[in-house]
C-alpha cells in the first residue's frame, strides 16, 4: 500500500490531499508528495526490499503509488558495474558505473513515468500524455501500451529519428510540433490546461518525479546498503538530481544503511539531511544549456532561463523547475556543477564505449566528460568511491557519432585485406 | 474571461522597468502577483493574469517584445 499523507507547496507549506495537481493554488510553488514516515519505518526493512520484484517496485513502500498493481515494465534494477577500463583511463581505482541505458525504453525515464502511469491510472485517466525531447516520449508510449491507455506525446520536429522511431513503435498519437523551443514549451502548456489527460511532467509531476529516488536506493543496496562518496549526474530539470539525493536521505534517516542509526525527518521532509550522508553531488550539463551549472559557478541563487542550443537533446531544459533546489542539493552536499564544452560530448560517449563497451546517449557524454574533468582536477580522488549514472542508449542518437564509422574497404581476396589492414596499422 | 499563470523573468537593466504596470494599465488584464525574487540584476515573478482570452494574447506578445521572458509557471513542459 501507498503510505502518502498527501501533498505539499515547497514555497509556502500549504497542504494539499494526493490528487493530480502539480502547482500550489496560493503561491503557484510547486507541490510534493508527504509520506507517513512513521509507519514506513514499522514495515521496511532491508528483508523486505531484498525479496521484492526486480523492478523499481522492490521500493514500493516508499514510492507514491500502490505497488499491488503497477504499471510495471520492469523498470530500475539495472546494473552497477565496477569500471575497471574508464577507472584505469582516469586514475579512479573506485568506480561504479550505474547503467541505466539498459531500461525496457533504454533510459531512465521508465523509473518516473511508471510511478506517473500507475498513478494515472489509480486516478482513473484514460489518456497518458507528454511534452518530450524523445526519451520520455519513449517511455509513455510504452508505458501506455503496457496500460492500455490511449498516448499522446508531443515532440520537436528536429528530434532525432532513433528517438522518433522509438517513441512511434508503440503507437500513441504522435504530435511533431514545429517551431521554437519556447513556442512549442507554451504550446503544450495551454494543451496541458484544456485537455482532461494526464501529462507525466505536469499534472502527475509530484508522483512522477518521485520515481528518480529508486536511482538513489538502488546504488546504495547494490553497494551493500551504504553510499558512494562521490556521484557524478547529468542534469537538465534538476529533478532527478534532487531526487537521488532525497533517497539516500530516506535511506540513511531510516536506518537502511549500515552502520547508521535512524533519524527524523524533521518539519520539512523535503530537505531532511543526514549527517551520516556525505555523498558529494556532482552535477553535468552540456555548454549549450546550463542555466544551473551557470548559477552554481557564478554564485546565484537565481537560474537564469536560456534558449538551449546542445547537441545533447535531453538535456535541453532552458528554464529548469527544479534548479534553485538543485544548486540547494550542491551545496548542502559539497558538491559542483559544471557545463561540459559541447566538442567534448562525442568524446565522452567514445571514452564510454571505448573502456566498458557501454554506448550511451549524448547525455552520457555529457556526463562522461564531467566526469574527466572531475578526475583530473583532483575534485575526486583515487581511491574514493564514485557512481557515475549514464541515464540513456546511444541508439537514440546515433546521429551525434555517425563520425565513429570508417571501415577499411576491401576486395573479397586475402591480398586486398592485409593490404588495407596493413595501412590502417601505419596510421 | 480567463485565467493565466505565467512567470516572468527580467535580465538586467529590465528589472527597473515598471512592465507588469504598463501591462495592466495599456491591457484590460488584471495582474496579480503570487511570488517573486527581484535582486539587483535579475528577477522573476509569478503571476496570475485575468481576462479575455485575447487580450491575455495580446498583452502578452507585448511583453515578449521588451525582452522580458515569459514561461508557464511550472519552468518547461517540455521534458528530457
Amino acid at each position: 500500500m501507498a503510505f502518502v499523507n498527501g501533498l505539499v507547496c515547497r514555497e509556502c507549506g500549504r497542504e494539499y490531499p494526493a490528487e493530480p495537481l502539480n502547482v500550489c493554488d496560493f503561491c503557484f510553488g510547486p507541490l510534493e508528495v508527504v509520506y507517513d514516515y512513521a509507519t514506513i519505518s514499522e514495515v521496511i526493512s532491508r528483508d523486505r526490499i531484498s525479496k521484492g520484484p526486480i523492478s523499481i517496485w522492490r521500493y514500493e513502500d516508499l514510492l507514491p503509488s500502490n505497488g499491488d498493481d503497477p504499471v510495471d515494465i520492469m523498470a530500475g534494477y539495472t546494473p552497477l558495474i565496477k569500471a575497471r577500463g574508464l577507472g584505469k583511463r582516469l586514475g579512479l581505482n573506485n568506480l561504479y558505473i550505474k547503467n541505466d541505458s539498459v531500461n525496457p525504453s533504454f533510459s531512465f525515464k521508465d523509473r518516473v513515468v511508471s510511478v506517473a502511469a500507475t498513478k494515472a491510472v489509480e486516478f482513473g485517466f484514460e489518456t497518458l500524455a507528454c511534452a518530450s525531447t524523445g526519451n520520455l516520449a519513449c517511455s509513455v508510449a510504452a508505458h501506455a501500451a503496457r496500460a492500455e491507455v490511449n498516448a499522446v506525446v508531443f515532440i520537436p520536429s528536429d528530434l532525432e529519428r532513433g528517438k522518433i522511431i522509438g517513441a512511434a513503435i508503440y503507437n500513441p498519437t504522435l504530435v511533431s510540433v514545429k517551431g521554437t523551443y519556447d513556442e512549442v514549451n507554451r504550446l503544450c502548456s495551454e494543451i496541458a490546461d484544456n485537455y482532461p489527460w494526464a501529462f507525466v511532467n505536469i499534472n502527475m509531476r509530484p508522483y512522477y518525479a518521485e520515481g528518480s529516488k529508486t536511482l538513489g536506493y538502488e546504488v546504495a543496496e547494490q553497494l551493500g546498503w551504504r553510499l558512494p562518496d562521490h556521484v557524478v549526474i547529468p542534469s537538465a530539470s534538476g529533478a532527478m538530481f534532487t531526487k537521488i539525493w532525497k533517497g539516500f536521505n530516506e535511506f540513511a534517516c531510516l536506518g537502511l544503511l549500515e552502520g547508521v542509526e535512524p533519524m527524523s525527518f524533521g518539519a520539512d521532509q523535503n530537505t531532511a539531511h543526514h549527517p551520516a550522508v556525505t555523498t558529494r553531488m556532482h552535477m553535468t550539463q552540456a555548454a549549450g544549456c546550463s542555466p544551473i551549472a551557470t548559477a552554481w559557478n557564478s554564485g546565484q541563487t537565481q537560474i537564469q532561463p536560456v534558449r538551449p542550443d546542445s547537441i545533447a537533446k535531453s538535456l535541453a531544459i532552458g528554464n529548469p523547475a527544479d534548479g534553485i533546489y538543485a544548486l540547494r542539493v550542491i551545496n548542502n552536499s559539497n558538491g559542483s556543477a559544471y557545463a561540459v564544452p559541447e566538442e567534448d560530448i562525442v568524446d565522452g560517449i567514445k571514452l564510454l564505449a571505448e573502456t566498458e563497451g557501454i554506448f550511451t546517449e549524448t547525455a552520457g557524454g555529457v556526463v562522461m566528460s564531467g566526469l574527466k574533468n572531475l578526475a583530473d582536477s583532483g575534485a575526486i580522488k583515487p581511491d574514493e568511491l564514485t557512481v557515475v549514472y549514464i541515464t540513456g542508449n546511444g541508439l537514440k542518437t546515433q546521429e551525434a557519432v555517425e563520425g565513429v564509422v570508417d571501415p577499411l574497404m576491401v576486395k573479397p581476396t586475402m591480398t586486398s585485406f592485409e593490404e588495407e589492414l596493413s595501412l590502417r596499422e601505419r596510421r | 474571461m480567463g485565467k493565466q499563470r505565467v512567470k516572468f523573468t527580467f535580465i538586467g537593466d529590465l528589472v527597473k522597468e515598471p512592465v507588469i504596470y504598463k501591462l495592466g494599465r495599456d491591457f484590460k488584464i488584471v495582474t496579480n502577483i503570487r511570488r517573486a525574487d527581484v535582486q539587483e540584476d535579475m528577477g522573476w515573478v509569478v503571476l496570475e493574469l485575468e481576462g479575455e482570452d485575447d487580450e491575455i494574447r495580446r498583452g502578452l506578445q507585448w511583453v515578449g517584445t521588451t525582452g522580458v521572458r515569459i514561461d508557464p509557471v511550472s519552468g518547461d513542459v517540455i521534458d528530457g
